[in-house]
């Protein structure tokens, strides 16, 4: 099978990484991951992203394909069962939610910026030398950590579950797969 | 003729179990399965060799490779 241009969208997945290493304002582009899938499945009624761009997928694709860094055993059934899907999708909303509000409380000077980046929800990072000042308000760099948190929490849960299991499992359990799946369940335009 | 009798291995979806990412469809070297609708990937029976790496690469391991009486109980 011939490459296409959107089979090296990895390159763009671990160059986002990266540059939130050094400047977490980048952590904003991150928005393009979540406002993609969710316009592609609401117009089209597909998972395009997935199928085709998802540079996170095709990342843990070549670092448990052709990297071997995985073993390549079935991923047990309970994470595939529809309340582990769901109920993941539900805890990683909350917590953004959650993510937003801290967002919201510093915009409003009522909290004052954390530079920390936060990982699994639990381990706070020292993060500050990412952090050059913004011209625009300290809110503006808190959402940055914030995003960044969860991007980077989401690929650290990936590849500990590429390692144990398949390349991709992370697709089994990714919200915005889940997501985008019952967005095409309930659309309109759903072939049979 | 013998086509017809001789017992071929296809690629069936669990499609209860089916996350519909599409890992399947990049690997297939017939272009027989497919994600049309975002819901859960469908095999081209027809297409099918029964290669299994399909199988092999779905994330979910929803894919199971059979054995199927003859050409006419396929479709
Ligand atoms: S399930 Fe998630 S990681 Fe996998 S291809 Fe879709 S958006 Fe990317
Ligand atoms: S790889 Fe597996 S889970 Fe993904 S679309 Fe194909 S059959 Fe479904
Ligand atoms: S078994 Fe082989 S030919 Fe059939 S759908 Fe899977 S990859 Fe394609």
């Amino acid at each position: 099978m011939k490459k296409k241009w959107y089979d090296y969208l990895w390159v763009v997945s671990l160059t986002y990484l990266i540059l939130g290493f050094f400047n977490i304002l980048f952590a904003w582009l991150g928005l393009f991951c979540f406002f993609i899938p969710l316009i592609i499945s609401l117009v089209n009624g597909n998972k395009g992203y997935c199928n085709r761009y998802c540079g996170r997928g095709q990342l843990f694709g070549l670092l448990g394909g052709s990297f071997g860094l995985s073993r390549k055993k079935d991923i047990p059934m309970w994470m595939k069962s529809k309340w582990f899907r769901y109920g993941f999708l539900t805890f990683f909303l909350v917590m953004f939610l959650q993510m937003l509000w801290n967002t919201y409380l510093v915009f409003t000077d009522v909290r004052s910026l954390k530079q920390v980046v936060t990982l699994l929800w639990t381990f706070k990072l020292p993060w500050h030398w990412a952090y050059h000042g913004t011209l625009f308000h300290p809110g503006v760099a808190q959402f940055a950590f914030g995003f960044y948190s969860v991007m980077l929490t989401s690929t650290v849960l990936g590849l500990i579950t590429m390692a144990l299991f398949k390349p991709r499992s992370w697709c089994v359990y990714c919200p915005m797969g889940t997501m985008t799946q019952l967005i095409c369940k309930a659309h309109p335009h759903r072939k049979s | 003729m013998e086509t017809i009798k001789r017992k071929k291995r296809k690629a069936f979806v669990d499609e209860n179990f089916c996350v519909a990412c599409g890992c399947c469809a990049k690997v297939c070297p017939m272009s027989a399965i497919h994600v049309p609708n975002g819901i859960m990937a469908k095999v081209d029976l027809q297409k099918c060799v029964g290669c299994g790496k399909c199988a092999k690469e779905c994330p979910a391991s929803v894919i199971a490779i059979q054995e199927v009486e003859n050409e006419k109980e396929m479709v």
